[in-house]
């Protein structure tokens, strides 16, 4: 193992050890996946049962959305709340003054929101297969693309909201909650872009997201990869994540220019 | 190659946080040798907290520079911070985590070689056997000092940051972790720079003193000079003399 990555793994060792150690932080993260899918299923079981044809394949395009909307959810809440643990737990000054480099810092915060991640949408997962007969997988293998480009989304909008935390302090913690449910109306999770207003639609398609859910519901509905709105999500990711990461290292060097590292919980 | 046998150069350090105010640091200058103890000492407000968050690059100077065992800590701090570490009552290791875990934690951030018996020696040197597998929150505050020393030591460092390192301690905890101190000192060789407001502990283990005073030294020498030149019977007396303004020494 290299040293980056030793040290890479001892930020991912200390979060493991800490949901080891506490149970109910590991059902808080299966929990809401696994709520939402059993809402969003009985609602599609309903619609199958009121109009047969039509809602069958809507209720495909409702499960897939809740499921992969929760991907992009609990990346993005996955590295915002590792990073906010250590500002709870007063560790941030130790962190900041160890050989650990902002890059690996940010990697580790990456792996973990990976593992919260899985920890939370694979339940939910299991959950559509045997309650609703829902396969994820019936996306073929694009599915996996899906997943990953709404895990680097969240992964760009974690790193926007830990700026804020930097620049605000912990009083902006509640954005790691918040900020996505805020980009969902946008987001296309639903109903395509097309049902948007035009003068928004410009708006959606700037987002990752958007470009997923119109090759998700083209998967389901159509049966074909939608390379065009994959190509897009996948450029839009590496926008984004090239924008926030540049104002992650600018709201840091920031911070120990003004001294916030010394009180940031505060 | 003053590098060699400095472990620590501070030149001109100036910090200000804002431009209608006085600077928290106002052109600090010192060096400390390898093997040295250096107190930092000054009432609340001085500059110690300020001039260490600078020296192990959690603030940035507004101007000045600081070089830590050869590297220059404004382009290559992370070299520095392998090879020193620091303690403070105000920063908290990870509460839930057992101690254990803890210092693997810090192992592997600073990557130590060998860490399990490393983790075994500080554990036996420190005595934290008894309850190094329970969680960091649950140690009383004499047990929890060890153990931020205990992290403090993990990568053996050769220059250590000491901030109130016995601060909430009884006086038994108290002296016996300075006496850990000065073994790990004489055991290495190691630059230890200590802010203190327990003046019979900087008396006992620092070689200088620095005394700070709205960011400046206003002072500086052994403990024991200081307290000859002022006339005093204690440090703390000539702390006091300084920090009032009762009484000004002349210049060291």
């Amino acid at each position: 193992m290299t040293d980056s990555l030793r040290r890479v793994w001892g930020l991912v060792y200390r979060h493991l050890a800490l949901y080891r150690r506490s149970p109910p932080r590991v059902i808080e993260l299966m929990y809401w996946p696994i709520l939402q899918m059993i809402v969003w299923g009985f609602m599609t079981t309903y619609l199958a049962g009121v109009q047969n044809n039509v809602a069958s394949a809507a209720a495909g395009v409702l499960l897939g959305g809740v499921l992969l909307w929760e991907a992009a959810l609990r990346s993005q809440m996955g590295f915002s709340i590792s990073f906010l643990e250590e500002i709870w737990s007063r560790n941030l000054g130790h962190i900041f003054v160890s050989p650990l480099r902002p890059g690996e810092l940010v990697a580790g915060l990456m792996a973990m929101s990976v593992l919260r991640t899985l920890i939370g949408v694979v339940p939910a997962i299991l959950l559509a297969w045997l309650l609703y007969a829902f396969n994820v997988f019936d996306m073929g293998p694009a599915m996996v693309l899906f997943f990953t480009a709404l895990i680097l989304m969240g992964w760009a909008v974690a790193l926007g909201c830990t700026s804020l935390i930097l620049r605000y302090g912990a009083g902006a913690e509640s954005l790691a909650w918040s900020v996505l449910f805020g980009i969902a109306p946008f987001a296309a999770v639903f109903y395509p872009v097309s049902t948007l207003p035009g003068w928004l639609q410009p708006i959606a398609l700037s987002l990752p997201a958007a470009h997923v859910f119109e090759g998700m519901r083209a998967a389901l509905m159509e049966g074909r990869v939608a390379w065009g709105h994959l190509a897009a999500a996948y450029a839009l990711n590496a926008l984004w994540l090239a924008g926030t990461a540049w104002l992650f290292m600018r709201q840091l060097q920031q911070a120990r220019t003004r001294g916030a590292l010394l009180n940031i919980g505060e | 190659m003053r590098e060699v046998t400095q472990a620590l150069i501070v030149e001109n350090l100036v910090k200000s946080y804002a431009a209608d105010r006085p600077p928290a640091v106002d052109g600090l200058s010192f060096t400390l040798a390898r093997g040295q103890t250096l107190g930092l000492l000054g009432g609340n407000g001085a500059g110690k907290t300020t001039t260490i968050a600078m020296l192990l690059g959690l603030l940035v100077p507004t101007s000045g520079r600081i070089t830590a065992l050869g590297h220059d800590m404004a382009t290559d701090r992370f070299a520095a911070l392998a090879r020193m570490n620091f303690s403070s009552p105000y920063i908290s290791l990870p509460h839930r985590i057992s101690v254990r875990e803890n210092l693997t934690v810090y192992g592997h951030l600073y990557n130590v070689a060998g860490l399990k018996r490393r983790i075994a020696e500080l554990a036996e040197e420190l005595q934290l056997t008894d309850f190094i597998d329970r969680p960091a929150g649950e140690l009383s505050a004499g047990q929890k000092t060890r153990v931020a020393l205990a992290k403090a030591l993990i990568n053996t460092p050769e220059l250590l940051l000491l901030d109130e390192p016995t601060a909430s301690l009884d006086p038994d905890t108290g002296d016996w972790v300075r006496t850990g101190i000065e073994r790990y000192r004489e055991a290495t060789g190691c630059a230890i720079l200590l802010a203190s407001h327990n003046m019979g502990e900087v008396e006992r283990l620092c070689g200088h003193v620095l005394m700070l005073k709205q960011g400046r030294v206003v002072d500086e020498g052994a403990p024991s000079d200081l307290v000859a030149r002022y006339g005093r019977e204690d440090l703390e007396q000539v702390f006091l003399d300084i920090a009032r303004g009762t009484r000004v020494g002349e210049a060291a």
